[in-house]
């Protein structure tokens, strides 16, 4: 049966796309996707809290390599096959290598509801996933020249709205432990899926608003936003495996992979590499990514996941 | 009577230069500014200020003559070729001259 939140991301496509006057305020906005990017980081703090912190290394920069890697991937197809501008392929690269808070939102929900346990220390490689891949794409657009102002590009990218409120939702929830949340619980964690709710049908209307710069920039830019997160979640179904995570934690190592940033680096590349433009990135991640994530994505990595486990037992 | 008269320069652009832009303007000596939201559309398209990435902010800033030039000039320079932005000077009567 398909998930009640799904369908309100599909009713905020078809209002934006029937020009429906539905508009959720700005701040609105703001807030739903304040709470899910904290809610996310506690409910990683209270795992972390559990766990001997030398046991997430090598997990941790496995992530990190698979940051890199997804960008170094995407790029020459987006430059060679696509024949995009460097700053276009290497922004693009960007935001495929990086990741969607709101996607990993919906595959939580999406296992939740089919009470399928993962590792909840995911938020750490949530956050893990986000930075590599900004540094490759400003490498890829800009060279390493000395005129990079790096302190600057460093402050965009790790005081980012996401990253502090993640980082700063693990470390309140490692530090407090989950009796020490349980008064803040109400919030966070039982309106979760109400508040992820709100937050799709406005992902909605801003993916029905991508429609038309699709229909512009042809299908090359549509058939990238389906094959590579698909490419993504096969590399991150193996790299779930291969780290001994759960099935359900290998589900959500390949959802983090084929998700497709659209907060952190975008933000981050109009800053540092202005001469890409930000309507191609958007319209790829927003318009095609997030929306065959959500809807079909899921599933496929779920599949996926369950098949090479399956595999992997003989 | 003193010379009342300074220029008004308003700024309206995306919203993610806010930071960098404010900094510059510290720079170039202006004495203060004012940011308000704004939403519009033209050759970028529409920005509707429904999220980060489509939102546009205005930028006001009262001050001499020189200065004004120097901003535009910067500006131009550095943001117009990439930016959705657009600026334009006017002249305003002001109570306090020795402030801008």
């Amino acid at each position: 049966m398909i998930d009640p939140v799904i369908l309100f991301f599909l009713l905020g496509a078809v209002a934006g796309l029937l020009r429906s006057e539905l508009r959720l305020p700005a701040a609105i906005y703001e807030f739903v996707s304040i709470v899910l990017l904290l809610a996310i980081g506690l409910k990683g703090g209270i795992e972390l809290a559990k766990q001997p912190f030398g046991s997430l290394l090598p997990q941790m920069l496995a992530v990190v390599a698979l940051g890199f890697f997804l960008a170094l991937v995407a790029f020459p197809v987006l430059r060679y096959l696509g024949r995009f501008k460097r700053a276009d392929a290497a922004s693009i690269a960007a935001h495929y290598g990086s990741v969607s808070v709101g996607t990993y939102a919906v595959a939580v929900a999406y296992l939740g509801s089919r009470q399928i346990a993962f590792e909840e220390h995911m938020p750490l490689l949530l956050v893990m996933l986000e930075v590599p891949a900004i540094l490759v794409g400003i490498v890829l657009a800009r060279g390493l020249s000395r005129e990079t102002r790096w302190g600057s590009i460093a402050h965009e990218v790790f005081l980012g709205k996401s990253i502090v409120l993640l980082l700063g939702g693990l470390l309140i929830g490692w530090a407090s432990g989950p009796e020490g949340l349980s008064s803040i619980e109400p919030l966070f964690f039982d309106l979760f899926k109400g508040i992820l709710a709100i937050f799709l049908l406005e992902m909605g209307l801003i993916t029905a608003t991508q429609v038309g710069s699709l229909r512009r920039y042809g299908p090359f830019l549509v058939a990238f936003g389906m094959g590579m997160p698909l490419f993504s979640a096969l590399v991150g179904t193996g790299l779930g495996w291969a780290l001994g995570l759960s099935i359900g934690g290998t589900v959500i190592l390949a959802t983090l992979a084929a998700s497709a940033s659209y907060i952190a680096v975008p933000a981050a590349m109009r800053i540092s590499v202005p001469e890409a433009n930000p309507t191609l990135s958007l319209a790829a991640a927003l318009g095609i990514t997030f929306p065959f994530n959500v809807l079909l994505g899921i599933p496929i990595y779920h599949a996926l996941a369950v098949w090479a486990h399956a595999f992997a037992k003989g | 009577m003193q010379n009342r008269t300074r220029k008004l320069l308003t700024i309206v652009t995306e919203a993610a230069l806010e930071g960098t832009l404010v900094r510059d303007l510290d720079q170039l000596t202006a004495h203060g500014y004012t940011i308000t939201d704004a939403r519009g559309g033209g050759t970028h398209g529409v920005r509707d200020a429904g999220w980060d990435a489509s939102s546009n902010i205005r930028i006001e800033v009262v001050c001499d003559t020189e200065t004004a030039e120097a901003i535009a000039a910067y500006v131009q320079e550095h943001y117009f070729d990439n930016y959705a932005m657009i600026l334009f000077v006017s002249d305003v009567d002001v109570l306090r001259p020795e402030k801008f």
